[in-house]
């Protein structure tokens, strides 16, 4: 309200002149609009509505991970063509070369002011973060790898589901990195799974959903079957809050919802609760 | 068996009317069958069904997908679509199956997990997600069949397992065609096109390693002879089952993990 009114004040002010547009960010969630600017300081986060917008995978790690700690593991992966499908080669070349990653999720080591841990970041810009092969074997290895190590997971989801390019052997990854959870829980293994915009479909249904604890940042949408599947289904238009993060919360499947301000300092305390302290303490 | 049919082809004939259901196939396999019933957390599913019988005298859990022969049926069962009740529900029996150290077979049977409100303020992810957690590490022999439909996630809740077996119309994939045309494509009427491209054949499957087994259909299809296609069913169970129960425990749960583990395509 206040800002109507300033922007009000400011109009009559500045009548006759041309008047100085800056870049604004329209939020996905309460179709408000913020300078791009605001929206970027705060890391993404809508000012009017605190809906949690998407990072990149490099934005997550420099806000999460201490300082030039993060190593990344099997960094050149790419994926072949399973099924021979028209025009995903190239595709994925194309995305490669315009968003500088080699697939839909970066994972390796780092700590976490002091804390070592294993992290999968997934990231929405490369085919909206869908699992094919890659995805699958990079997020199995990093289990593998944490158990053999005996480190903690924390892994951040991000993901429309199943890449439907690479068909059933997408859907078989769900089975081979649930597979390599359960090793690393069996094993006494901790993880902490972060649920960020959009945590749906397969990947909802396999690894995102079976974290010792699991956390989700504010507004973001948490589901397995897509909206316009469902109101198709029902036929009649679902509410607004319908798959938010403050929804699975309520219907108990999400233990919190965290800030992004907040998270780093989480992540960190629920590791040392596990006894994962910095080496030299 | 008739191994020139197209994958739309097969399609058409998994949907034919008459195409035998688990609830045909029950009595045909085994004996001493007592359903039992409920998740013991919310209620109990109609679109999956589970319980004890014997095959060939021998004790074993069933676990099965339902589709309906009626639309009656198709009512009670939800058109073989489960909540995560019925997950749930799949997931006691199994752990049942464990602790008395009976083998579990399973029959895959379904579009795909139900899409809707309550599914979803269940935890239609949760429910899935944690049947193919455990069910990777049941210390006991699990063998699963495709009957028709093997419809994404929901059809791999009761799908890791020592063994996959495909009957030869049968089907298996990341989601039905008509969703996979309305996703990728935009446009639900290219079903026939993403039929063929999707490699979702019992063929595809051994080939893509996903499953070991093709269980041949009488000719023209399962529906064609209850008879034959049980008999055939059953005769490839008398055999598996008591194959994966001779084995080491913990070798079988190594070789259930690999299984899965090494489906995927990349480079490096």
């Amino acid at each position: 309200m206040f800002e109507d009114f300033f922007n009000v004040v400011k109009k009559r002010f500045n009548d006759g002149e041309e008047e100085y547009k800056p870049p604004m960010f329209k939020c996905p969630r309460c179709q408000g609009t913020s300078p791009l600017s605001k929206y970027e300081e705060l890391h993404r986060v809508c000012p009017k509505c605190n809906y949690h917008g998407r990072l990149s995978s490099t934005e997550r790690i420099a806000i999460t991970v201490d300082k030039g700690s993060f190593r990344e593991l099997n960094g050149g992966m790419k994926s072949a063509n399973p099924l021979d499908f028209p025009d995903y080669s190239e595709k994925q070349a194309e995305l490669r070369a315009a968003t500088g990653l080699s697939e839909a999720v970066i994972t390796g080591t780092a700590t976490i002011k002091g804390s070592p841990v294993v992290i999968g970041i997934m990231d929405s810009r490369f085919m909206m973060g869908s699992m094919g092969s890659v995805v699958g074997e990079k997020i199995t290895r990093a289990f593998e790898y944490a158990t053999e190590k005996k480190l903690p997971v924390v892994m951040f989801t991000a993901s429309g589901g199943a890449r439907m390019q690479e068909g059933i052997v997408s859907l078989m990854q769900m089975a081979k990195t649930s597979g390599a959870v359960k090793l690393h829980s069996e094993a006494g293994g901790l993880y902490i799974s972060v649920m960020t915009d959009p945590t749906t479909g397969g990947v909802t249904a396999s690894f995102a959903s079976l974290g010792d604890i699991i956390i989700a940042e504010p507004k973001v949408l948490i589901g397995f079957a897509g909206r316009r599947v469902i109101e198709g289904t029902i036929k009649q238009k679902l509410p607004d809050d319908f798959q938010l993060a403050e929804f699975m919360y309520a219907k108990g499947f999400v233990d919190m919802i965290v800030e992004r301000r907040k998270l780093r300092s989480v992540l960190s305390h629920l590791l040392k609760l596990h006894g994962f302290y910095p080496k030299e303490a | 068996m008739d191994d020139k049919r197209t994958a739309w082809e097969r399609l058409q004939l998994i949907h034919t009317k008459g195409r035998p259901t688990i609830k045909d196939y029950i009595p045909q396999i085994f004996t001493d069958w007592y359903e039992m019933h409920g998740d013991r957390l919310f209620g109990d599913d109609r679109a999956i069904i589970g319980g004890l019988a014997r095959l060939d005298g021998n004790p074993v859990t069933i676990i099965a997908e339902v589709k309906g022969r009626d639309i009656n049926e198709n009512k009670t069962c939800n058109f073989a679509m489960p909540h995560p009740e019925g997950y749930r529900k799949a997931l006691r029996l199994a752990r049942q199956a464990e602790k008395f150290h009976r083998p579990i077979i399973c029959f895959i049977d379904t579009p795909g997990a139900f899409c809707g409100v309550a599914a979803e303020e269940r935890g239609q992810g949760e429910a899935i997600a944690k049947n193919i957690a455990e069910f990777m590490t049941l210390r006991t022999p699990i063998v699963s069949i495709v009957l028709g439909e093997g419809g994404s996630g929901g059809a791999l809740a009761l799908g890791v397992c020592d063994e996959l077996a495909m009957l030869e119309n049968a089907e298996y994939s990341v989601l039905s065609p008509r969703g996979f045309a309305s996703i990728l494509w935009k446009d639900a009427s290219r079903e026939q096109e993403a039929s063929e491209i999707m490699k979702i054949t019992a063929e595809d499957m051994v080939r893509l390693g996903v499953a070991e087994a093709i269980i041949e259909e009488p000719l023209g299809g399962a529906h064609n002879d209850l008879d034959k296609i049980s008999e055939n069913i059953h005769e490839y169970l008398s055999q598996k089952i008591p194959e994966k129960c001779k084995k080491d425990i913990d070798v079988l749960l190594k070789e259930r993990y690999t299984k899965f583990r090494k489906i995927g395509a990349f480079t490096e």
